[in-house]
């Protein structure tokens, strides 16, 4: 979306006139349309290379984790009354290509018609506090609730850009337009006549989820609350995760089996990549002598027998010793 | 708030902290050090409620005029202002292998207890969670301990008189999970958009490392608390021993007084027995009801692998038998 702005005034139309070399620009007053972004970004991508700043190509990927969603959700709930949205800084690292985004914290502003304060003071508290933990993490941009940008998101957008060199701005659409939560990046691009005035345009970027291992393992336990009535889940205990863990692989062989049958009676084309995916599927069993795989079944089976007798015995030993020592 | 009925009630937690916490794990403490952060959240009828979690630096070298009671009142304010409910009801911990029963755990949760009743410690084990199943438990110490550190009264005497045993130090408190509506909106967008394969952890065979290295803690465990026991016993000797000479002083001198009698001399003054044969010290118990306290989690923790693996093993053999 292009929002022509000179630095520091809102009044949005004004300078429109002077950057009129950008056809987009002078089409789309700005707080008016939340359509598709499209007919805007095809004069982004006809301005040459070179004449963008910054070291990185407009392909950049912003790699998310969950915890920073989670936090942002949050953060919108609880917002003061009467604010329509929520901003915060986005902390993380910057890799060659890419941009980690693994941390962020809520930032009060206060946002009106034509006037918008950010409490920087406050920002720059918290990220000390935050560097006392993670000294790696740096400022990589900031975050806004609501599927638009506003004028104001220019403003705070150049706040940040005194923080750290080419900022990202996320949204996160809390008020689910077209019925989704959708989450963009961007980043700042200059665009306009070069030696006039220069209007800033949000470039979008490409967003992909970063997990660590156990935080995949936390989303999946927290991802079942989807399923429950009252939102409600509690920790289940050993064996019932096996049993938890094997049905899902149930359901997704009978699945499989289902696309079989299905090629097989005619009503689905056959298509070779998933055959042979198929075909490594059912190889994957190794076929072992019965009577090796006897002897090893045994021989495991034996050994946690034993560790769990093993582990009863220490128990009531020290329950014995509890009971003579308190004679 | 009665009591009672607060303690047979569950804790909430929202999926926030949780992934905060693993967050901090992942980040920090590669090593076996452990990482701590507290823990804020408000206390709602009979169940606790954790909102919002924030992690403690590591104590380094170089750090030695950090401030930690500043920098958590730095954190609090901070957090106020963007309404996140503040106040502290708890700490995390994240515990290598499931050896968290330790004097230092103790002191820090009799403290937090003493100041605010309802508080936990969070315990999140990171092995055990990426092996495929999260494993986060909620402990509090029982009014029975409690008791006993307010009076810091580690004795034998004040121990049996509490009739403290190793099973009633800490009690688990149940974990339930609560999302709101917009955070299922947003787990649907998650599901939608990121094709991470899922990852089958959790049936995987080849777990006999993980086996291997509680074995070795416990085995740890239970020569400390041979070598305690040996000390227990010495003591008992010592104290038996003890009596007896003091029985034999006891007769000699009545012995001799009665000889002194027999001659027509004055009896010798009865001395103070107590200055003759000082009772040797009692050794403390508090350290030996830790360890059977923690031997006591590493056995419940290996059988339930054993349970797990025996589970799978079976499955295994049914693949096979259908293939054959």
């Amino acid at each position: 979306m292009a929002t022509p702005t000179v630095p520091a005034s809102a009044p949005p139309a004004a300078p429109a006139p002077a950057t009129a070399a950008a056809p987009a620009s002078a089409s789309a007053p700005a707080p008016a349309s939340p359509t598709a972004p499209a007919p805007a970004q095809t004069p982004a991508q006809s301005l040459p290379g070179p004449a963008l700043p910054g070291p990185f190509p407009g392909g950049r990927v912003v790699r998310l984790h969950p915890v920073i969603l989670a936090s942002i959700v949050d953060s919108y709930e609880r917002r003061n009354e009467g604010a329509a949205r929520v901003i915060g800084t986005l902390l993380g690292t910057v890799d060659k290509h890419s941009v980690e985004v693994t941390n962020c914290f809520s930032v009060p502003h206060n946002e009106s018609e034509d006037e918008v304060a950010v409490d920087m003071e406050f920002a720059k508290n918290m990220y000390e506090l935050h560097k006392k933990v993670s000294p790696n993490e740096l400022i990589l941009g900031w975050y806004a609730t609501g599927h638009d940008i506003t004028e104001h998101s220019v403003l705070i957008h150049e706040y940040y850009s005194r923080e750290a060199p080419n900022p990202i701005h996320l949204t996160v659409d809390t008020s689910l337009q077209n019925g989704r939560m959708s989450i963009k990046a961007y980043v700042s691009t200059l665009m306009g006549v070069p030696g006039r005035t220069m209007g800033v345009m949000f470039t979008p970027l490409t967003v992909k989820y970063a997990y660590y291992d156990t935080e995949r393992i936390g989303v999946d336990l927290i991802m079942k609350t989807c399923f429950s009535p009252n939102r409600v889940i509690g920790l289940s205990s050993d064996l019932q995760q096996v049993g938890g863990a094997s049905a899902r692989i149930q359901d997704a062989l009978s699945t499989v089996l289902q696309y079989a049958e299905d090629v097989l009676s005619g009503k689905v084309s056959a298509d070779n990549t998933v055959g042979r995916f198929l075909m490594s599927l059912v190889n994957q069993v190794p076929k072992i002598v019965p009577d090796d795989f006897e002897t090893m079944l045994n021989s495991n089976i034996n050994d946690l027998l034993m560790v769990t007798y093993l582990a009863n015995l220490t128990q009531s030993q020290i329950a014995l010793n509890e009971k003579l020592v308190n004679l | 708030m009665d009591r009672g009925i607060w303690l047979a009630g569950g804790r909430e937690n929202e999926r926030r902290v949780v992934l905060k916490i693993i967050k901090h794990y992942q980040e920090e403490g590669q090593g076996t050090e452990v990482v701590q952060g507290v823990l804020l959240g408000l206390v709602v009828e009979d169940r606790l409620e954790i909102t919002n979690c924030f992690p403690f630096p590591q104590h380094t070298e170089d750090d030695a005029d950090f401030d930690e009671v500043q920098y958590q009142m730095e954190m609090m304010r901070s957090l106020r202002h963007v309404n996140i409910d503040h106040l502290h009801v708890g700490w995390y911990q994240s515990t290598y292998y499931g050896s968290f029963v330790t004097r230092a755990l103790l002191d820090s949760q009799f403290s937090y207890q003493h100041a605010i009743e309802e508080s936990v410690v969070l315990i999140y084990d990171p092995i055990k969670t990426a092996q495929g199943s999260l494993s986060l438990k909620a402990y509090r110490l029982t009014p029975k301990l409690m008791e006993v550190c307010k009076e810091k009264d580690f004795s034998p005497e004040a121990l049996k008189k509490g009739n403290i045993t190793f099973e009633h130090m800490f009690e688990e408190v149940p974990i339930v999970i609560k999302n709101s509506h917009l955070i299922n909106v947003l787990m649907w967008e998650l599901e939608k958009k990121s094709a991470v394969a899922d990852k089958h952890e959790l049936l995987s065979l080849a777990s006999s490392n993980h086996l291997g290295k509680n074995l070795q803690l416990l085995m740890d465990r239970v020569d400390e608390m041979s070598q305690d026991i040996v000390k227990y016993n010495t003591y008992m000797r010592n104290t038996s021993k003890q009596q007896q000479q003091k029985h034999q002083y006891q007769q000699r001198r009545q012995q001799e007084n009665m000889q002194r009698q027999s001659r027509g001399e004055p009896p010798l003054p009865e001395e103070d027995l107590s200055k003759l044969f000082k009772p040797p010290q009692p050794p403390a118990r508090m350290d030996s009801l830790l360890i059977a306290g923690q031997i006591n989690t590493y056995c419940q923790n290996i059988k339930e692998f054993t349970a797990q693996n025996l589970g799978k093993l079976f499955m295994a053999q049914a693949l096979q038998e259908y293939n054959n």
